[in-house]
């Protein structure tokens, strides 16, 4: 019985390093597991590749370097198939450290596609506070809440803001949230007053909250949820990244933290029936 | 150089990444001064872009060079003044007139838009026929969205004690909210991983490159 | 005076608001788009009252020789270096004052600016949430005990999550014939996730949002005042 009672007490440095190398074995020695596509993932997918090449989306880059792990590969994988449809992405930033972001991944991918020219294909309008109040005001009146690009540029210089001044000529709005401001509030105004499809990608931890806006409404036409859904993304373009690396390291780590609530649970119901027998004593 | 200065700072961020990693063990030093850098460096990019983003396109230059047409412009200026005297103890009441407009502004907007979008859609997604679909799964789960959601809304009424039928359906809806939490601490879990996972990553790859790309 | 026209302005402006939703024509959907044009302005200055309020904080911490007090400047100098970066060369698409020479540009290979976000800045931000791992796999082993039918029921749910939202998942019940799909983990963990969450999840969301028109209900009418703080 002394052994289920030193599974209550494990030492939580044990606990620290376990998991350590639970996600740093696998990312050296990958273990090559099975990834299947989710429905949801399945959604966004489709709705940017039933779009017709040369339509502008709105692409907003609501996140900061603490949850870019989880975004920016989902971030990278959208651009990718954008930039391959032949859609052209309005990059806007409810979160300062989105505009950075947004240049990260657009560094990235247009190496990739050398005939992607800024201004014309892709665009970043840099970053605006207000939430849903300037989302609003977007809808309105773009211009005037983006009268110049993040460089301090008038939009009117740049052709794929030509004819822009609110969602009309949007094809869809896809927003890579980690918090608040972010997905929500693009669903409240883009999708319930403006009637324009919306798309997102989240952290896994806001993930469940946002699922009840995928409904007949279509309030949210799919959501791409944590390191798995970008993962997801990536099988889905055929262009395995950082996320599909990642999930072997993921998948060992829960198993565990799993084992170790097991641990604890054993521990505890068999020193809790030791505990009336030594009263009873 | 670029190379070297790319090398270099690969090594700054392992060391602060290794700084952040021994709070681990205890609090010490090494992590309050990168905790400090942190709050330093946040705050310093917030206000350079506030000011290249916001002020300066949407402020300072219509303004500027084109002051006829955007005179009015100079009432927000004011009310953001207002807002700033909030640092001067004896004139911080000033800012309430800029802080009642910004509520004011908000309350009106999400009075509209959560019951738009978080009260009558989601009421209008869970008026759902549950036996209009042939797949058995499908009917269990739609039969199961519509009963959860009720009895969760019941649950949340506090204003009648929770006791007979009224308790009953409070309490089945206490296991429909139970499991909306294990399923989010699930995800918890994999959100924590990820971003550890992005942190081996860099220390794996980009600082000891045993990791290949 | 200090409290009645602040009041005075939360009600017409908010009442602007909702009324611009119903009738969107002139003059009040023009009204209403200036007034959401002047709060993203308004909302920029408030950006920056909160960072110079770290800023009075922290000096007057060390004006008064608070516990860790040394600790404060280090925030300050790097606040500082950060800003007088942003300011002097400007960041990636901003030219700054003193415009980047091609000298600076070839040694750090970027501004300053961005050089301090990208090496120290993300780094930082990155381990500071990625240590929560640590602690939640610690916190999971020693809390999460099913010792009522409730937290039962929550351990069955997010073990059955954790494990079909990863790879592992798949693996473990890839063997399972189709005709029995629905003991697959993957296809367990998104029934979860598709039903009984998006049930759970959206009693929350209709509550909450009705607690959020009640509660802008009572700003605009000025029953909740307390936006407006002290005297």
């Amino acid at each position: 019985m002394k052994i289920f009672e030193k599974f209550l007490h494990i030492d939580r440095r044990i606990i620290f390093l376990l998991i350590l190398l639970g996600v740093a074995i696998p990312l050296i020695w990958t273990l090559g597991f099975n990834l299947e596509v989710t429905e949801n993932v399945q959604s966004v997918y489709d709705l940017l590749q039933n779009l017709e090449p040369g339509t502008r989306i709105l692409i907003s880059f609501d996140y900061d370097p603490s949850t870019k792990p989880e975004i920016q590969p989902m971030a990278i994988s959208l651009m990718q198939q954008a930039f391959t449809l032949r859609l052209r992405i309005i990059a806007t930033a409810l979160w300062p450290m989105g505009v950075q972001m947004c240049n990260e991944a657009y560094e990235t991918v247009s190496a990739e596609y050398p005939d992607v020219k800024y201004g014309i294909d892709f665009i970043n309008l840099g970053y605006k506070s207000g939430g849903m109040v300037t989302i609003n005001h977007m809808a309105k009146d773009f211009r005037s809440t983006f009268p110049a690009d993040a460089g301090g540029n008038p939009i009117d210089e740049f052709p794929i803001m030509k004819g822009i001044k609110n969602f009309d000529k949007i094809g869809c709005m896809i927003s890579l949230s980690a918090g608040d401001p972010g997905l929500k509030q693009w669903v409240m105004i883009v999708h319930d007053t403006f009637g324009k499809p919306v798309a997102g990608g989240t952290t896994a931890v806001q993930a469940p909250t946002m699922l009840p806006y995928v409904n007949e409404q279509q309030q949210l036409v799919g959501l791409l949820g944590g390191l798995k859904g970008a993962a997801e993304y990536e099988l889905l373009i055929n262009k395995p990244g950082f996320a599909t690396k990642g999930m072997d390291a993921q998948s060992v780590a829960h198993l565990i933290i799993i084992l170790f609530i097991l641990i604890g649970n054993i521990g505890y119901f068999a020193t809790r029936k030791q505990k009336p027998k030594l009263e009873a004593k | 150089m670029a190379i070297l200065m790319d090398r270099i700072g690969i090594w700054i961020g392992a060391f602060l990444t290794f700084a952040i990693f021994s709070f681990l063990y205890k609090d010490n030093p090494f992590y309050k001064i990168a905790e400090q850098i942190f709050i330093g460096i946040s705050a310093g990019y917030w206000f350079i872009y506030t000011i290249y983003n916001i002020l300066m396109p949407n402020l300072f230059i219509p303004v500027t060079t084109d002051f006829t047409h955007n005179f009015i412009l100079l009432i927000p200026a004011f009310l953001g003044i207002l807002m700033l005297c909030r640092l001067i103890p004896t004139i911080d009441w000033v800012s309430r007139y800029a802080l009642a407009v910004v509520v004011g502004t908000t309350a009106g907007l999400f009075f509209k838009r959560y019951l738009q979008s978080d009260v009558l859609n989601q009421l209008t997604a869970t008026m759902l026929n549950p036996f209009a679909s042939s797949n058995a799964a499908q009917i269990i789960g739609e039969l199961i969205l519509i009963i959860g959601t009720i009895t969760g809304i019941v649950y949340f009424f506090f204003s009648k004690k929770h006791e007979g039928a009224f308790g009953t359906t409070a309490r089945v809806g206490i296991y429909f909210l139970m499991i909306s939490f294990g399923a989010a601490f699930g995800y918890t879990v994999m959100a924590r991983i990820s971003l550890l996972i992005g942190r081996l990553n860099f220390l794996l790859g980009d600082w000891l490159g045993i990791i290949k790309p | 005076m200090r409290r009645q026209i602040p009041m005075i302005i939360t009600f017409f402006v908010g009442a602007l608001i909702i009324v611009s939703e119903f009738i969107p024509h002139r003059p009040f959907g023009n009204l209403s788009t200036s007034l959401e044009g002047w709060f993203l302005i308004i909302s920029g200055f408030a950006i920056i009252l909160g960072q110079l309020s770290l800023f009075k904080v922290n000096i007057i911490k060390i004006h008064r020789k608070a516990p860790n007090w040394p600790y404060f400047i280090i925030a300050l100098v790097s606040f500082s270096i950060m800003v007088i970066c942003g300011i002097l060369w400007g960041t990636q698409q901003q030219p700054g004052l003193l415009h980047t020479s091609d000298k600076m540009l070839n040694f750090f290979g970027m501004k300053p600016f961005d050089y301090i976000f990208k090496y120290m800045f993300e780094n930082l931000s990155a381990t500071m949430f990625s240590l929560l791992a640590f602690f939640m796999a610690s916190a999971s082993y020693r809390a999460f005990r099913a010792r009522s039918p409730e937290s039962t029921l929550l351990l069955i749910a997010a073990v059955l999550v954790m494990l079909g939202r990863t790879t592992i998942g798949s693996t473990l019940t890839g063997w399972i014939p189709e005709s029995l799909g629905f003991l697959h983990l993957p296809n367990i963990a998104s029934f979860i996730m598709k039903y009984p969450n998006t049930a759970g999840q959206r009693a929350i969301m209709i509550c909450a949002g009705l607690g959020v028109i009640g509660s802008s209900l009572r700003i605009i009418l000025g029953i909740e005042r307390s936006y407006l703080g002290g005297k």
